[in-house]
């Protein structure tokens, strides 16, 4: 039991705004009171908030791993100790995944969800997010390039289509539905390394085109009322002139709920293999006045990166643009595709430095903080060890003006001053877009808040004008009540849960899904989902049907 | 022991386990359907396995062994768990190897004690694809799962393996004869091609056999870099590597215009001359060829999880196998912190055998390394291994009395299935339990905590 007196409470699912009032927890929950001799935290001149959220990062499954396999060189410079309480580790941008859960709630963040696992390796995804301690956990199922999900849509079989989608995300224990360059991989793999972009032209050997998928799997998540709508990895990503492939993706939802991820790799004007120039304002705006759409803004950030991803030809492009680098593809059958390559971002490359202005340009752009929220595609963007520095960019001008400095000036020039130049982010709004923001648009009522109910998932960082500084050494961390950090100290371990949707659906597609599986998967159907009881600590959310007249 | 991952569930009534897995090599064919005869005690058939699966789960019947042997005499599992928890606590420089025949689940738990005691880590990959892991961390890999290659490959190429020994069903259920997706036509719409030092039982079911001389795949992987490339190659590559440089140029040709290209690799390039040199130019060309086409490499791993124990050393330590604990973090040095090399040495000053007999593979110095120092056991079968144990524990068979996940030779996780009660308990079981006690004999000691780590170079 635990009462935390005195500290400026940053709640604003509910409304609290920096005021100082007592927060109480008991058995992993917030609570309205506790006795009075439960322990008291002293958070004067500190600063209270519910356990960051993050919406969207790699850590854990097939690709993290082989990512996490290519480069020693990363591990070596970056070690994790062993100490009484924690195990050993290795860091870099893909940090092993004991030293994952310790350096995220080291930075204050007790959920964060993998955001795109071939459902093939979903068993494997969840032995690694078994091994990251402290946080709650979740993956999303990559769907937007499974062959026979194309089938469906190609039949026009809607309601098979979303029964195999309820189906998948059961048998995987997983949390939403991931598209990643939808239509993409079958040209990437069967037509020697060709892609798509053009979400109108019919992919390849397959009689359907992009926006049917888009279409099919936006309104599959939202007829099946997901907590979480699809969540999109635009076609065309880093490519000049993207953005119109942007507006046409979140158009293509017509209205439904939609989720675009790392929006800052989509947001590029200019000449299809010529320069990238912003096109931030007219996404931005796209946004602000479409309230089913919400996005991650998938900030880079200078220094090491890993690409990794389920595009896998933009992986190939990035490596041939970078000389000889060594590189991963790895085609998971019937599913996904993978491309992964160590990569650094400097501030003197043009296309960097606007890229870098461009993530900016959305977060001061954004009316609504709960819709446009923090990420860095980690480790796409960079590490998620870089949020505190990002946090700073955002609430300091001066701080932001003092780095613009140091950047490519040319790219500079191509943006908007005026964007970049005035705006402060409010502890509040970070407050929102780290998260209550990725809480609500997840889903996840007991999480993101401090309102009676919630999970006991606690940051209190000291106030200070750094605001790097102050977000990045939380000064107390409780997760599910359990103090992780106290006083500056990690004295914890913990086992946090494994978070997955559990759809109710119509069991005779499964009389669809075993003949495919028997045809051209490797794997029987019957050794493909993952059972209940392989799963440690998880929490389902189930999902009641409502009648569906579609 | 609460055995939360893997619970033992109790056997259906039914004698016959359907889609049963069998873990005898990396192919991990997930669909036998094994008969039970329970008063036996003995799987009696194992419908749709191969030779050696068939071997495998028809040999495994419960035998009549004690649970745990110290020092030869019969022991308790208590007792067994406190000697060996003394053996690795109170070693210097313990070793911890094998793994490449057991879950994932048992994996994890023994990494962990690794950890605790400050020892090495290392698994059967550092006697096999140790190399390949090597080369993969120099130039990364394109690479597929196992059904890509039954849907699309137009091209398998076999180079330095012999499937139809190491794995009898790969041929049939993954790269020569399953009808794919995009190859509805089998073994038709396939070329098959084998590189080898030698014919072999496998060669028979290749279009173009390429005999090269032994010691010479690095230089023919080379000579095909370069062909791919278009740079022109002295017909004199023949005299240093016995193939026609026509045979050379055509395979070349081939290679670029197929639709989708697989070269399947084994321990003929990681175990001769040239190891990871032979497989980094392997992924290499592999790579090079997808500025023409779409071309993967998949190496052919031996053991039912061997992939499994890369994997989980990668995601718990940042690498794959050969791991060192002794400055309170995980480190990674081939030659340095591999098996052979560190009991050949006479380093090691105890050993813990996990699901492996290294006492009849492994050189001479490493055995007699391990014949003077203190060994643990754990193996359902006896050894030589658990012959020279100090501690020896009979488990339970993976997959056969135990359920759990193994990884295939492709990285795809696969469950097991039980078939067999089994008196003994799984590796999971005593390792959980070695660690637990080690865990408290361990515990009053002073963290590793001096930074010993490199700087990052500014």
């Amino acid at each position: 039991m635990l009462r935390i007196v005195n500290g400026k409470v940053h709640d604003p699912a509910n409304d609290i705004d920096g005021e100082v009032r007592d927060i109480c927890v008991k058995d992993g929950k917030i609570v309205e009171s506790v006795p009075a001799e439960a322990r008291r935290i002293d958070a004067h001149g500190m600063v209270v908030m519910p356990g960051g959220v993050d919406i969207h990062c790699h850590i854990a499954g097939p690709k993290v791993n082989l990512a996490r396999k290519l480069q020693p060189e990363d591990h070596r410079y970056d070690v994790q100790h062993r100490t009484p309480i924690t195990r050993s580790g290795t860091g870099g941008t893909v940090p092993s995944t004991f030293t994952t859960g310790y350096r995220y709630a080291t930075l204050g963040y007790t959920t964060a969800m993998e955001a795109a696992v071939p459902p093939l390796g979903a068993r494997h995804a969840h032995e690694e997010l078994q091994d990251t301690p402290v946080i709650d956990k979740g993956f999303y199922i990559l769907m937007g390039n499974n062959i026979l999900l194309y089938d469906l849509l190609k039949e026009g079989r809607f309601k098979d289509l979303r029964e195999a989608v309820a189906w998948w995300l059961n048998a995987t224990k997983s949390y939403a539905v991931k598209l990643v360059n939808p239509g993409g991989d079958e040209p990437w793999k069967g037509q020697r390394n060709a892609n798509v972009t053009k979400l109108d032209k019919k992919i390849d050997s397959l009689d359907i085109t992009p926006r049917q998928v888009i279409k099919g799997l936006v309104d599959a998540a939202a007829d099946l009322d997901l907590p979480h709508p699809a969540h999109i990895h635009c076609n065309n990503l880093g490519h000049s002139g993207n953005y119109e492939t942007t507006l046409e993706t979140m158009r293509t939802a017509e209205g439904r709920r939609v989720h675009i991820t790392h929006i800052q790799f989509h947001s590029y004007g200019g000449e299809l293999g010529s320069e990238p120039l912003s096109k931030a304002p007219e996404i931005i705006e796209y946004i602000n006045t479409h309230p089913n759409v919400s996005a991650d803004v998938g900030q880079i950030m200078f220094g090491k990166a890993t690409i990794m991803t389920g595009d896998a030809p933009l992986s190939w492009l990035l490596r041939n643009l970078s000389g000889d680098k060594k590189w991963v593809n790895a085609d998971t059958e019937c599913e996904s595709g993978c491309g992964i390559l160590p990569f650094a971002y400097q501030e003197h490359i043009y296309t960097h430095a606007l890229q870098w202005a461009i993530g900016l340009e959305l977060f001061l752009l954004s009316k609504d903080p709960w819709r446009l929220v923090l990420s860095t595609d980690h480790p796409n963007g960079g590490s998620f060890a870089s949020y505190p520095r990002l946090i700073r960019l955002l609430m300091d001008r001066n701080f932001r003006k003092e780095e613009m400095s140091k950047v490519n000036q040319r790219a500079l020039r191509k943006i908007n001053r005026s964007h970049l130049d005035e705006r402060e982010y409010t502890l509040q709004e970070i407050a929102i877009i780290t998260r209550a923001g990725p809480a609500r648009l997840l889903g996840l009522r007991d999480k993101g808040h401090l309102g009676v109910g919630a999970d006991a998932d606690i940051a209190i960082y000291t106030e200070d004008d750094n605001k790097e500084e102050m977000f990045g050494v939380p000064r107390y961390v409780i997760k599910d009540g359990q103090m992780i950090i106290d006083n500056h100290e990690f004295k914890n371990d913990h086992e946090g849960r494994t978070l997955h949707v559990a759809p109710a659906y119509d069991h005779d597609i499964e009389q669809v899904i075993r003949p495919f599986f028997e045809d051209f998967y490797t794997i029987r159907f019957d050794n493909y989902p993952v059972t209940e009881h392989s799963l440690t600590l998880h929490q389902p959310f189930p999902i009641e049907r409502r009648s569906i007249n579609r | 022991m609460v055995n939360k991952t893997n619970p033992e569930n109790p056997i259906p009534e039914n004698p016959i386990i359907k889609n049963a897995t069998c873990t005898f090599c990396g192919c991990v064919c997930d669909d036998v359907d094994l008969t039970v005869d329970t008063e036996a005690k003995r799987i009696i058939k194992a419908k749709g396995a191969c030779a050696i699966g068939k071997a495998w789960f028809l040999e495994h019947g419960v035998e009549d062994r004690p649970q745990a042997l110290i020092d030869g005499c019969h022991a308790s599992m208590d007792e067994a768990v406190e000697e060996a928890s003394q053996i690795l606590a109170n070693a210097h420089y313990p070793l911890i190897y094998g793994l490449s025949d057991t879950t994932t689940e048992a994996q994890r738990q023994v990494v962990g004690i690794a950890d605790i005691i400050g020892g090495t880590i290392d698994t059967t990959s550092s006697v096999c694809h140790g190399p390949s892991g090597m080369a993969f961390q120099g130039v990364g890999e394109s690479t597929a799962t196992l059904g890509e290659i039954k849907n699309r490959a137009d091209l398998v190429i076999f180079w330095g393996a012999n499937p139809a020994e190491s794995h009898p069903r790969h041929f049939a259920r993954y790269s020569v004869t399953p009808k794919g997706r995009d190859i509805p036509n089998r073994k038709k719409d396939r070329t098959i091609v084998m590189v080898d030092v030698r014919r072999t039982p496998s060669t028979k079911a290749s279009d173009i056999f390429l005999q090269v001389k032994h010691g010479s795949d690095f230089e023919v992987l080379w000579t095909l870099r370069a062909l791919v490339r278009g740079r022109k190659v002295d017909p004199a590559i023949e005299a240093r590597c016995g193939v026609p440089l026509a045979e050379l140029e055509d395979l070349a040709e081939r290679m670029k215009k197929c639709r989708y290209g697989v070269m399947f690799f084994g321990m003929g390039l990681t175990m001769t001359r040239g190891r990871h040199f032979n497989t980094s130019a392997l992924m290499s060309l592999g790579t090079d060829l997808n500025k023409h086409t779409h071309f993967v490499v998949i190496a052919m791993r031996g053991h039912g999880n061997v992939t499994g124990a890369d994997s989980v050393l990668s995601w718990q330590t940042g690498y794959p196998f050969g791991v060192n604990f002794s400055l309170g973090y995980p480190r990674f040095n081939p030659g340095e912190f591999t098996s052979v090399d560190l009991l050949s040495r006479g380093e090691a000053d105890a050993a813990m055998i996990v699901a492996s007999d290294p006492a009849s593979n492994m050189p001479k110095a490493a055995i007699e390394r391990l014949q003077n120092i203190p060994v643990i056991a754990l193996d359902p079968k006896t050894t030589a291994t658990t012959k020279l144990a100090r501690v020896s524990f009979t488990t339970a068979p993976y997959g056969i009395s135990t359920g759990g996940t193994v990884y295939r030779m492709d990285n795809v996780p696969i469950p097991l299935r039980k078939a067999l009660d089994s008196p003994f308990p799984s590796d999971e079981t005593v390792i959980r339990a070695i660690r637990k006690r080690v865990t408290e004999l361990t515990a009053d000691r002073e963290p590793i905590t001096g930074d010993l780590s490199a700087k990052v170079p500014a």
